[in-house]
């Protein structure tokens, strides 16, 4: 049984559909009058965000408690981190206090890998998402969005998303979304295009297993689903683009845009969305528009990535970085 | 006893003779010298090099000693074969005046272990905007030669320009951290496949090269001389192949680390591979060892930046960049350039010796092991093979990179002007 959840990339196919899987029986439970588990009752998990994240850490939150574990919520933010403690030193404090699962958010890429593989703590490490690296429970609740959509509630269970076309649009370069969405779409079958101005795109892309276009507009009618990823308004001081009406004509999804895709095509955004640049309000209060629905799933997932990490009997999670070379 | 016999040395890794050093200097080279008056030291066929030259360490003093002292930063020179460092300038406050360089040099004389020559910065503070008092430091005890902001690139090419002319009053050289700051605004490692994947700031290959390029260019028209300091790219190679063959006066380094590890290794988070410049693809380690070979690029320094444990325990945006090397540098060159065949020991002694000294001046270094000759010799083990283990390190600090890794070659013998300073693998 591994132990971490680092990566996107360290799922396998059935790792991921078994997460799907069981988030579907999660998911129940919030249909249910009292939204409540006893499963981790007596584990302790700790939300250490050195990010600000309220959507997230919120979501991981009502996961744990509805699997009634004891929850600590960490903020660097006035924290003793804010005064200079490093890491590990915070680390291995709230280690120390007995803690079974440590939910990370940190804005340095790698800093979960480093906290579950340098032997600072024993505890199972989860990413929350790690500077512009990776985000895997955002993956695999986009995932659980797209095959409940695509394939259909009861009857995706156990199967995945083989031969679906998804495009993802925006700013790929910074996005730890993006990043873990090719990684689990790909996993799960998927054929996944990534479109952006080349500027928003990494060096090295070609090599990523998906494709890359430039022009949303010949990609919208064979995608079944389309993800904008939020564009940061500094970014344009940087020169990635030249001006954000620019970047709305090209790259933002309207009404006349949205009507390119096939009707059963969905519209799906990580939150939180700049309405007027990356998507228009008509295409985000439609009724194709996923950002509720995933918000919900966030919490089924992440029920289920704790359950299996931490209370399940079959192994979820796989944990295939390559060992570290001294 | 003031004479000391080496019998049995393949010098420069030629056939096996003896070398007799009398007082500070070596008296003779020749076979079945007598060993009468003097200690012996058995080389059998271990192989003798003049006392090797590094014309780019960190020794942090004065103002991080929790890194590294001139005293122990010699040390650690004296357990790798080295009887000559060239100390960086970027310590606190910056060697940037005639009164910290003279400290430094003077530390360096007390330490007994090494010769310490001190590297002015170029600009004051190192902050690329004044030229800092350049002659004074030369006029100074220390005698300045060799200028860099070190850390920094001095990026304002009207500055660099004006380097360049005023050091050629005193036949100075500036030797150049090649970085393009904004082209490397945010960089963790080297940009490419790796760091897309890792979601690590890139570091292109462009922002060294298009200063290196730059840099000849204002060299050439100044008539000055410019050295970059560890090259790390194929490209700034084919650079300086280029501004060699239209007789630009522009000379090279590199170091051991960018001659074996590759930004693979980054994979794992482990800031012991954080170092600037980054650690770059496996074609670029190739072009760089084949530019050692072939003499595009002069020399092997060793950029020792030693680090306390808690600037590397950390997340790898946190950690410092930098790794120790003075103490392993023989070791990788020997695994990377001779194991391969792309260089013989006399190769390895004008990389390691005799040219870094001619760069920087140093007097008495970089001498040919022969009658007369100020006896500043390293002996090799070449033979011997084992891992690294840094607890048994004179540094001060531990962040190398090869931590159990298995590396051939041993230093066993450093004689600095004709007093062994490590004897058997010990300091004395």
């Amino acid at each position: 049984m591994q132990r971490h959840l680092i990566s996107a990339a360290d799922l396998t196919r059935d790792d991921a559909v078994l997460i799907l899987d069981t988030a579907e029986e999660m998911a129940r439970v919030a249909d249910r009058p009292i939204k409540k588990l006893p499963t981790l009752r007596g584990r302790t998990v700790v939300n250490l965000f050195f990010e600000d994240s309220t959507r997230t850490r919120i979501s991981f939150e009502a996961a744990e408690k509805r699997l009634s574990a004891d929850v600590i919520n960490f903020t660097a933010k006035g924290s003793s981190v804010s005064k200079g403690e490093s890491l590990k030193d915070t680390a291995q404090t709230l280690e120390a206090m007995g803690v079974d699962a440590v939910v990370i958010r940190h804005s340095a890429s790698g800093a979960p890998y480093r906290l579950a593989t340098s032997g600072w703590i024993d505890a199972a490490v989860v990413n929350a998402g790690d500077g512009t690296h990776q985000h895997p429970t955002q993956a695999l609740l986009d995932a659980f969005t797209m095959r409940r959509r695509l394939v259909g509630r009861d009857a995706g269970l156990g199967k995945d998303l083989d031969g679906r076309r998804i495009t993802l649009v925006g700013d790929i370069l910074h996005s730890r979304v993006a990043r873990s969405n090719v990684d689990l779409l790909h996993t799960l079958g998927a054929e996944v295009t990534l479109v952006a101005p080349p500027t928003l795109l990494p060096v090295g892309v070609e090599t990523w297993p998906c494709e890359v276009s430039y022009d949303l507009d010949s990609t919208l009618p064979k995608s079944d689903a389309v993800m904008l990823l939020r564009v940061q308004r500094e970014r344009m001081n940087a020169a990635f683009f030249p001006t954000e009406r620019e970047y709305s004509r090209r790259y933002g999804l309207d009404g006349d845009r949205m009507a390119k895709m096939p009707d059963h095509a969905i519209v799906m955004h990580p939150g939180p969305m700049v309405r007027g640049m990356e998507i228009t309000a008509e295409v985000a209060d439609s009724d194709r528009c996923t950002v509720v629905e995933q918000v919900a799933n966030g919490v089924s997932i992440r029920m289920a990535v704790l359950y299996l990490l931490l209370g399940g009997n079959e192994p979820a999670v796989s944990h295939a970085r390559p060992t570290e070379e001294k | 006893m003031s004479k000391t016999l080496i019998r049995g040395a393949k010098v420069l890794g030629g056939e096996p003779q003896d070398v007799l050093i009398d007082g500070t200097v070596v008296e003779a080279v020749g076979t079945n010298l007598s060993a009468e008056g003097a200690e012996v030291v058995e080389a059998d066929g271990k192989v003798l090099l003049p006392g090797l030259v590094d014309l780019h360490t960190h020794l942090r003093e004065p103002g991080r000693e929790d890194s590294e002292t001139v005293l122990t930063g010699t040390r650690a020179a004296a357990s790798g074969g080295y009887t000559n460092v060239f100390a960086m300038a970027n310590t606190f406050p910056v060697a940037d005046t005639a009164g910290v360089v003279e400290q430094v040099w003077r530390l360096g004389q007390e330490s007994g272990y090494c010769d310490v020559q001190p590297i002015g910065a170029v600009t004051v503070g190192l902050e690329g905007a004044k030229l800092a008092e350049l002659g004074a430091m030369h006029e100074s005890a220390a005698g300045v030669t060799v200028f860099s902001d070190d850390g920094k690139c001095v990026h304002d090419a009207v500055i660099m320009r004006r380097a360049l002319e005023y050091v050629k009053a005193f036949n100075g050289v500036v030797a150049q951290h090649a970085q393009e700051p904004r082209l490397t605004e945010g960089a963790q490692m080297n940009e490419g496949v790796v760091s897309a994947e890792l979601g690590l700031g890139g570091w292109p290959a462009v922002a060294e090269e298009s200063v290196i390029a730059r840099d000849v260019l204002l060299a050439e028209h100044v008539g000055s001389r410019v050295h970059i300091c560890h090259l790390s790219t194929a490209g700034s190679v084919e650079i300086v192949r280029w501004a060699k063959s239209r007789g630009i006066d522009v000379t090279a380094e590199v170091t051991p680390h960018h001659l074996l590890l590759t930004d693979e290794l980054v994979r794992s988070y482990n800031p012991v591979y954080k170092v600037n410049p980054p650690l770059r693809t496996e074609r670029d380690v190739m072009a760089l060892r084949e530019a050692l070979a072939d003499g595009t690029i002069d020399i092997v320094a060793t950029d020792h930046a030693p680090h306390p444990h808690e600037d590397k325990d950390c997340e790898w945006a946190a950690a410092a960049m930098g790794m120790v090397g003075l103490e392993t540098a023989l070791s990788v060159v020997q695994e990377t350039m001779v194991d391969t065949g792309l260089l013989d020991w006399a190769g390895v002694a004008d990389r390691m010796s005799f040219k870094p000294a001619k760069i920087g001046q140093a007097t008495g270094h970089g001498r040919p092991v022969s009658a007369g000759e100020p006896a500043n010799l390293t002996l090799v083990d070449a033979a011997y093979r084992g891992q690294v283990d840094p607890a048994g390190f004179a540094s001060r600090s531990r962040n190398t990179p090869y931590e159990g890794r298995e590396l051939p070659g041993r230093v066993t013998h450093t004689w600095l002007r004709g007093k062994a300073t490590l004897v058997d693998g010990k300091l004395t």
